[in-house]
């Protein structure tokens, strides 16, 4: 079998996109969940619909918006530009910016889910002996979302590494530099390449399919780990 | 066991100085939008009381859990003003309004909210770290205290999970007592449990108790855990107060009519006014064609129409033979169900009495007894 022939970079690369995506979307996401969960203001509701936007659009719009938003010309990109000294747009940072618009959607909304189920009394309880908002999140609500917020972390990376229209949009396909999985899957059958299609195709499907096993477990109700905790 | 007796006005080892300000004066007012199904709601009440152990009893619906949540500062009541201690938690009209870290209020909530990703030490170990006064030395010593004086310093390792109803009850008690509070709030603390697991918890109370000085406002729809516990007892019906003051007074002299049968330990007798007698302090009534006497009813009028109430342990249930004497009314039995005290008769008006197997014996196969009402017994309520 000539295995040689198969490029085995858009494999890593995705897979470090994925990471750092999930990585960004842990971060803030969780907190944007927090506030919409646990917090009354103007616009909320507008706000949670803001974010749920990406899941219906078609990739190229978000890609299109995304090269308005950070491409060179935008007040953002030329940020980035003084600061990194490079552009972000067709970079393998803008598939991680990508990644995240694909992914960001589905975890907020899950862990504003999550987060709304976690027992109210608990926090009360925290808040009454005297613990700050802060630490009542970190040490009571976190701990209780943790199986719900991990399985869903899994969803996010999974997800991240399937993203196709707005990485061709904003990140473009170039090999070795930002040809991630799905883009050299798409560029493989594009030139005949059908092994390379084959064995990338396949490496893909286990990988989404293990991640969302794992997301799955983690999500299950154990009955049993609660009495054994 | 603990019994009546269980916490007497004056704790020991208490004195509380004459010129201690009112332990708790809250005016609260919160309204709720109809939601669906259940009707708007209107929570209204002025609880002022001084006393160690303030229940608030009702039904539930009445809003007894919402005045405690107004109290914790988790609900924002729409009007009104918290006082505690002569501290102020929350006032409409200046827009005060302590957060909850600030109350040093202890919630202990119905099925007591033990943190369950913790153990019992990690428990109060959290509780410790979250008092915001006192030293770190302090809380720490204050905690193994607690972990001994609620037997708890076996189960220190154990997850609530691991812990029996009476075990987690003993927890979230001595959590709450770590960052030692200034106002204990106690949600339905025996709901579900049974009668031997609430007369622990009524130990547990008492260590409670004498490790803090902070008035307790519990909240039952248990009677008979009202009579135990409370100094001070509010009946809540519909978001207000039909009466408060001093247990004795009210459990005494129930306010209405309403508000006995809300109770369901008095028998409700119609009567009417036939006598009264200012100059030697008497009345008389007429009770189911029998007259009765007691002490004379201030403003009212001969012709009044009410009912006669009495607690049911305060009369006494005769054969009926002989002659009647006064104070005497009979009444007929309608029926009778057996009870963990003996038996229950069941008599004409609603009316209702337990005695004794050993007082049943004279009274089996009775078609009609006599009810012999003590004259201090007499008490009327208007129509």
């Amino acid at each position: 079998m000539p295995a040689a022939s198969i490029e085995w970079f858009p494999l890593w690369l995705s897979l470090r996109v994925a990471s750092l995506a999930t990585i960004l979307i842990l971060t803030f996401g969780t907190f944007v969940a927090y506030f919409l969960s646990h917090k009354n203001f103007r616009g909320k509701e507008a706000l949670d619909s803001l974010i749920t936007l990406p899941l219906v659009l078609p990739p190229t719009v978000l890609g299109y918006y995304l090269l308005v938003l950070v491409g060179r010309n935008s007040v953002f990109g030329h940020l980035y530009e003084s600061a990194f000294g490079q552009p972000l747009v067709f970079t393998w940072q803008a598939a991680v910016v990508a990644a995240v618009l694909h992914s960001a959607p589905i975890y907020v909304k899950g862990a504003r889910t999550v987060l709304e189920g976690v027992d109210y009394r608990f926090e009360w309880v925290a808040h009454s002996l005297g613990a700050s908002e802060w630490r009542t999140f970190l040490r009571i609500t976190l701990p209780l979302a943790w199986r719900g917020l991990s399985s869903l972390a899994s969803l996010c990376f999974a997800r991240s590494l399937g993203d196709f229209g707005i990485t061709m949009m904003v990140a473009g396909n170039i090999p070795g530099q930002t040809q991630t999985l799905s883009v050299a899957i798409f560029d493989a059958v594009e030139s005949g390449n059908g092994q390379a299609a084959r064995m990338l195709v396949l490496v893909i499907s286990v990988t989404a399919l293990v991640l969302l096993w794992a997301a799955a477990r983690l999500s299950r109700p154990t009955a049993r780990a609660s009495h054994t905790a | 066991m603990g019994g009546g007796a269980l916490i007497a006005p004056h704790g020991k080892g208490k004195s509380h100085g004459m010129s201690q300000p009112v332990k708790i004066d809250a005016r609260l007012i919160k309204r709720l939008p109809a939601i669906g199904e259940t009707k708007e709601f209107q929570l209204n009440i002025h609880l002022k009381s001084d006393a160690a152990i303030t229940v608030l009893w009702g039904a539930s619906g009445a809003g007894k859990t919402l005045a405690l949540h107004c109290l914790g500062g988790f609900t924002k009541p729409d009007e009104g003003r918290i006082l505690i201690n002569d501290e102020l938690y929350f006032d409409a009209a200046t827009q005060v309004n302590l957060p909850p870290q600030n109350r040093r209020c202890g919630y202990v909530f119905q099925d007591h909210a033990l943190f369950p990703h913790m153990t019992v030490r990690e428990n109060l170990k959290f509780a410790a770290a979250s008092a915001r006064h006192s030293s770190k030395l302090n809380k720490h010593r204050r905690m193994i205290e607690l972990l001994e004086a609620f037997e708890l310093s076996d189960l220190a390792g154990r997850k609530p999970a691991q812990l029996s109803g009476g075990q987690k009850q003993r927890a979230a008690l001595a959590r709450m007592l770590v960052g030692d509070p200034r106002l204990i709030l106690l949600d339905e603390p025996t709901r579900g449990l049974d009668s031997r697991l609430k007369q622990a918890f009524y130990q547990v109370l008492r260590t409670t108790r004498e490790r803090s000085h902070a008035p307790i406002v519990l909240v039952t729809h248990d009677l008979e855990e009202c009579m135990q516990l409370a100094e001070f007892v509010c009946l809540m019906e519909d978001g207000h107060f039909v009466q408060s003051g001093a247990r004795d007074q009210v459990f005494a002299r129930p306010a209405s009519s309403e508000v006995a049968s809300a109770l369901g330990v008095y028998n409700l007798l119609p009567a009417k006014i036939a006598a009264l007698d200012p100059s030697r302090d008497t009345c008389s009534l007429e009770v189911a064609g029998s007259e009765v006497q007691g002490p004379y009813l201030k403003g009212r009028l001969i012709g009044d129409q009410g009912f006669l109430c009495l607690r049911q342990t305060e009369s006494r249930l005769l054969p009926n033979i002989g002659r009647r004497e006064r104070n005497q009314i009979v009444l007929r039995v309608t029926g009778v169900v057996p009870s963990s005290q003996g038996a229950k008769l069941l008599l004409e008006h609603g009316a209702a009495a337990t005695v004794s197997e050993a007082e049943y014996v004279h009274l089996r196969g009775e078609d009609t007894v006599k009810l012999d009402v003590p004259p201090s017994a007499v008490y009327f309520l208007a129509k």
